[in-house]
């Protein structure tokens, strides 16, 4: 008998040859059966599907280039994690062993950083909402606080009047960059005359060391130039500072927002070729700070807080296929045990999706949904995706960002992490959910615990 | 339902429907349903048809099967056994 063929299920796809449809061209030609050594079949089988990967490789390879674009062009900078972004232990201790200190946005963080062991004045404090415990604890610490209002800043001034201690101050900026949306709701405005009296207030208070101005422009900025507005922006009102009070401001935080390599939905071309590199940024904030007209002694320490950019191309998702299915205006469609409660950004993005198992030159219009009983649960809204059948895997790209902070426990458990090492070696980092991880801490009251159906 | 009897349908897999001016592509097994289909084979011996040929369970191919007739009646490329 005759060597029986593979099977791929069959198809027919009208020809067009008019304007380009929603669904783009193909854009998979090689599938990924192995990351970083280790075959992507292997790994489900072992740890289950779905399942986050993480590379810690390509984290340190990210992490030094951007330490490199920026440290070449400046003689003092300091990278600081933002912990909102991935904050994991194993992924916050790479970083923390690079050299990053921590950028934390609430209680939670911030004691997870100390958790973690990072020094108190190594710990940036973000965020509107700090807690009277969380301030008199990172005024304690010496942690860096940035302010985010008012309320805030008359709360520390009476927690040094009270403590007798100093707490080691910034203030957020927000500001037009020439960019929309404009942040406004985050810090003091630049323009109105905000940041520059709340600056007035803690000079003049004496209870505070103004150590530092920052500013957190946006998120996935896809325009370098928008930072140069804003570092000089940040320059005069150091500047100002120094002229008014002979106060040198010691260090600039120009905060994250750089763009990943992921492609926002909308976006007709993918972000592999339209996010400015980690360079572009560098060179727009470096310059504009060395142009500006800030003329201290010593020039500031140059602080970066970017976290997506670092992190989003060193994880990826993997998942399996449940179902495929018809809709019912003909096309296609498949179904994943990855959804929106796990892949968060799936809301932003449109994912590259790659098979995991090899797969012919014949592609299908298609629309992939995740597993959950909700119509918003959907993966990719349309993609043009080689045949996949039940049991298949595939590799979700660029997920580290977010997701893993952003999750929902909807329905189903969250599953596990696992960390590929420098060496190929697979650690688990953080373990699926199970029954007793949600349950544990429900208690039903006795009046609700016997039934008759 | 049958193929429509004017479709003609090349040695690798193009389709062209003279009635609409419409071209299609189908993939090795499409080819294979397809040809089948037009010599007037039941859905039984096609799928024990294509068994022979392809590593593939039954209930897959019956399943892949009904789905191809879905989406050949969809392009309007079958039309009514008494037309």
């Amino acid at each position: 008998m005759a060597t029986r063929k593979t099977y791929e299920r069959p198809i027919i796809k009208k020809l067009e040859s008019n304007m380009p449809n929603k669904f783009g061209m193909r854009t998979i030609y090689e599938p990924v059966t192995h990351i970083e050594g280790n075959a992507v079949k292997d790994l489900i089988k072992s740890y289950g599907s779905p399942l986050f990967v993480i590379s810690e490789k390509k984290i340190r390879k990210n992490y030094r280039n951007a330490r490199q674009a920026f440290e070449t062009r400046y003689p003092l900078v300091q990278f600081a994690w933002s912990y909102k972004t991935n904050y994991l232990d194993a992924v916050c201790n790479i970083f923390h062993q690079e050299g990053s200190w921590a950028e934390v946005v609430s209680g939670f963080e911030y004691d997870k950083a100390i958790r973690n062991g990072v020094e108190g004045s190594k710990i940036i404090f973000n965020g509107p909402d700090k807690s009277e415990s969380d301030l008199r604890k990172a005024v304690t610490n010496n942690s860096l606080i940035h302010i985010d209002h008012l309320d805030e800043l008359y709360l520390l001034q009476d927690i040094a009047r009270n403590s007798g201690q100093r707490p080691k101050v910034a203030i957020r900026v927000n500001m037009d960059t020439g960019v929309h949306p404009m942040w406004d709701r985050f810090g003091f405005n630049y323009e109105n005359g905000q940041a520059w009296d709340a600056l007035n207030k803690i000079l003049f208070s004496g209870l505070m060391d103004l150590v530092g101005l920052h500013t957190h422009i946006g998120t996935f900025m896809l325009s370098p130039s928008a930072y140069a507005v804003a570092a000089s922006k940040l320059a005069h009102l150091a500047q100002s500072v120094l002229t008014k009070y002979n106060h040198e401001i010691k260090y600039i935080d120009m905060g994250g927002g750089f763009a990943s390599k992921n492609t926002l939905k909308g976006s007709y071309l993918p972000g592999t070729d339209i996010s400015p590199s980690i360079d572009d940024f560098a060179e727009a904030i470096t310059s504009a700070l060395m142009n500006s007209d800030y003329r201290p002694k010593n020039p500031p320490l140059l602080i970066i807080e970017s976290g997506r950019a670092l992190i989003d191309d060193a994880a990826w998702l993997l998942g399996t296929v449940l179902a495929n299915k018809r809709l019912s205006d003909g096309r296609r469609s498949t179904i994943l045990d990855v959804g929106v409660n796990i892949l968060f950004t799936a809301f932003w993005y449109d994912h590259k999706i790659t098979p995991a198992q090899s797969f012919t030159s014949y592609t299908e219009d298609t629309a992939l949904y995740g597993p959950l009983c909700m119509n918003i649960d959907v993966v990719r809204e349309s993609i043009n995706m080689p045949l996949l059948n039940k049991d298949d895997q595939v590799v979700i790209h660029h997920v580290g960002a977010y997701n893993m902070t952003q999750w929902m426990q909807f329905i189903t458990l969250r599953p596990k992490v696992v960390l590929i090492d420098e060496q190929d070696k697979v650690h688990v980092i953080r373990n699926n959910e199970t029954m007793d991880t949600i349950t544990g801490m429900e208690a039903v009251p006795a009046h609700l615990v016997h039934f008759d159906l | 339902m049958k193929v429509k009897s004017n479709i003609a349908v090349s040695d690798n897999g193009f389709v062209f429907n003279p009635g609409s001016g419409e071209s299609y592509t189908v993939n090795p097994v499409g080819l294979e349903m397809l040809n089948l289909l037009r010599k007037g084979h039941t859905h039984q011996q096609i799928i024990a048809s294509i068994q022979e040929q392809y590593v593939a369970e039954t209930a897959t191919i019956e399943r892949d099967l009904h789905d191809f007739l879905e989406m050949m009646r969809q392009y309007r490329l079958m039309q009514h056994d008494d037309e």
